[in-house]
């Protein structure tokens, strides 16, 4: 069993030194999402911004409780979807999410996934796949809440 | 160690613990509180009604209709001889110790006349129980508007029982409680805990999911009205549970689940019901599962329960004693092998359980990380989840020795202490 593709070094790096760390302000939604079955936790802030081509994710906030592929997914995350425009950013997502449930025969694309590639070796252990995409599942719902207009049924 | 047990002779009877794992790793099972293994002894008989006596229980009048009948309520009587219940009618099966545990908080909440719970009734559990032993109870409070109240926990992971005059009351109906923690391992004073709850008239439920396995019960003289356990957890097949309650008790409760098997007569208007154990055993039970039961209780009967819980204690001494080595380890629960099962809790500086469950399992031993079903009693002690490794009968020194070294190796890997 090949640890090492597992904990890459890139992964441990982000564990121990985690970017955007932290809740801040301002954020346009704030989510929790929790792995019912090992109890990890994430608190995840997006704040978009209005850019001529559209929104743009102006900040990834988080605070998380996890193993270290979940720390290091949200830390690498965050440091990869910070400034890219909402459409390229969910695009980066699909990538990933690929990545995680391609049991390994998906090769990543370095270019777009950078220190994401990293966990491509997660997708060989499939009890880990979902500490792995805690962090990206919050961001996507957390962006989805700031792009979708409430309901009138949430506004009242 | 001075054993009672002859181990090596017993792991022989176990097939699958010659695995081999990847990287030609010997498999060290440590998470027989999670699930035990099986002997060659279980596996046979499952084997063996399958291919020779297989056909529904109490309905057919043929052979082999005659032979899994026989098989199936034999099992029964085994079980109840096992744990000292005065009648082999108290014996329900159910598929798990979950569905045995909400049986008891469901009809609760249909019952009528006495054991009916409502507003103002009170249910006691405590902070250390399984999800399993909090959520039916959460249930049944919130629909009926009764009150859940529960005993905190000491710093060495043992029920505070300062204020059980008050806690337990004249409002109490239930009292629910774990006989032996699946997280904390502690083994809880049930008798203390009856007596006071019998002076108020409520009813007590014991959860021995983790007791049964390794310690010998007489529930008799436990004194509880309720005691739930599970065949996996003791060397049985998944997919059978048992209720032991007292007669009155739950003759007096209302039907579970309705269907075949469980009825006196049909009519389209109203129905009367079986009497126990069959009002409680809806539909076609899990025959297979309750003869494999049987068959676990004569395994650990020809063994022994006491020299199994010798063992355990033993064992989980050891355990506690070589874990104070590793340096940066915080047990949860008692760190002493006194009134202690065999799980250990523990927390390692600087490394998730997570990583560290991975890094042992590179190495083959296998350990459970996570919250252990036991959420709140995590939350108790500060953390979010802890390595759990837990022994049984099989487990030996060396495989104690294999989880230390491993742990110096996550040690190293993570670069901690």
């Amino acid at each position: 069993m090949d640890l090492n593709a597992l904990y890459q070094e890139i992964i441990l790096d982000h564990y121990k030194n985690p970017l955007h760390a932290g809740l801040r302000e301002p954020y346009g939604a704030e989510v929790r999402h929790v792995n019912p079955t090992c109890g990890d936790e994430v608190t995840l802030r997006v704040q978009l911004a209005e850019s001529a081509d559209g929104p743009v994710v102006h900040d990834v906030s988080y605070d998380a409780v996890g193993c270290s592929i979940s720390q290091a997914s949200a830390s690498v995350m965050a440091d990869l979807l910070i400034g890219k425009p909402v459409a390229e950013a969910m695009s980066v997502h699909e990538d990933f999410l690929a990545l995680m449930q391609g049991k390994g025969q998906v090769v990543p694309d370095e270019e777009r996934l950078e220190d994401g590639v990293a966990f491509a070796g997660v997708a060989k252990f499939p009890a880990r796949v979902k500490c792995a995409l805690l962090a990206w599942m919050a961001w996507k719902d957390a962006t989805a809440q700031v792009t979708t207009p409430l309901t009138e049924e949430e506004v009242r | 160690m001075t054993d009672l047990l002859d181990v090596e002779r017993i792991r022989k009877d176990f097939p699958i613990l010659t695995r081999r794992l990847a990287d030609d790793h010997p498999l060290v099972y440590l998470d027989s509180a999670n699930t035990s293994q099986k002997p060659q002894q279980v596996l046979d008989v499952l084997d063996t009604h399958y291919r020779l006596h297989n056909a529904n229980v109490a309905r057919a009048v043929h052979q082999l209709g005659v032979e899994s009948t026989e098989a199936f309520e034999a099992a029964r009587d085994t079980v109840a001889s096992f744990i000292g219940a005065p009648s082999r009618d108290e014996v329900i099966f159910t598929k798990n110790s979950s569905e045995a545990l909400n049986l008891v908080a469901n009809t609760l909440a249909w019952a009528t006349g006495p054991l009916a719970v409502g507003a103002g009734d009170e249910v006691v559990i405590t902070e250390m129980e399984h999800h399993s032993n909090i959520v039916p109870w959460q249930l049944l409070t919130e629909r009926k508007g009764a009150t859940l109240r529960w005993f905190g926990l000491t710093d060495e992971g043992r029920l505070d029982l300062t204020d059980i005059d008050s806690l337990v009351n004249e409002r109490t109906k239930v009292v629910s409680l774990v006989w032996v923690s699946n997280m904390l391992g502690t083994v809880n004073p049930v008798a203390d805990i009856v007596r006071r709850a019998h002076e108020v008239g409520a009813i007590v439920v014991v959860d021995a999911s983790q007791a049964v396995p390794q310690l010998p019960v007489d529930v008799a003289a436990l004194g509880a009205d309720v005691v739930a356990f599970t065949g996996h957890k003791m060397v049985g097949p998944t997919g059978i549970g048992v209720l032991w309650g007292r007669r009155e008790l739950l003759e007096q409760l209302p039907p579970f689940l309705g269907g075949g098997e469980m009825i006196e007569t049909v009519a389209m208007a109203r129905s009367t019901y079986a009497e126990i154990p069959h009002k409680f055993e809806a539909g076609t039970p899990p025959i297979a599962q309750a003869i494999g039961l049987g068959a676990a209780v004569d395994y650990l009967q020809s063994v022994g329960m006491e020299a199994i819980a010798a063992h355990e204690h033993e064992i989980t001494a050891y355990a506690l004693d070589r874990l104070t080595e590793v340096g940066g380890i915080t047990v949860l629960g008692p760190t002493e092998a006194v009134d202690r099962g065999g799980a250990i809790s523990f927390e390692l500086d600087g490394v998730h359980p997570h990583d560290v469950s991975q890094v042992l399992d590179s190495r083959g031993v296998a350990v459970r990380a996570g919250h252990h079903c036991a959420k709140p009693a995590h939350a108790r002690f500060g953390v979010q989840s802890s390595t759990r490794a837990s022994f049984y009968l099989y487990t030996t020194p060396p495989e104690v020795d294999a989880l230390i070294d491993g742990l110096h190796y996550v040690k190293k890997y993570f670069r901690v202490g």
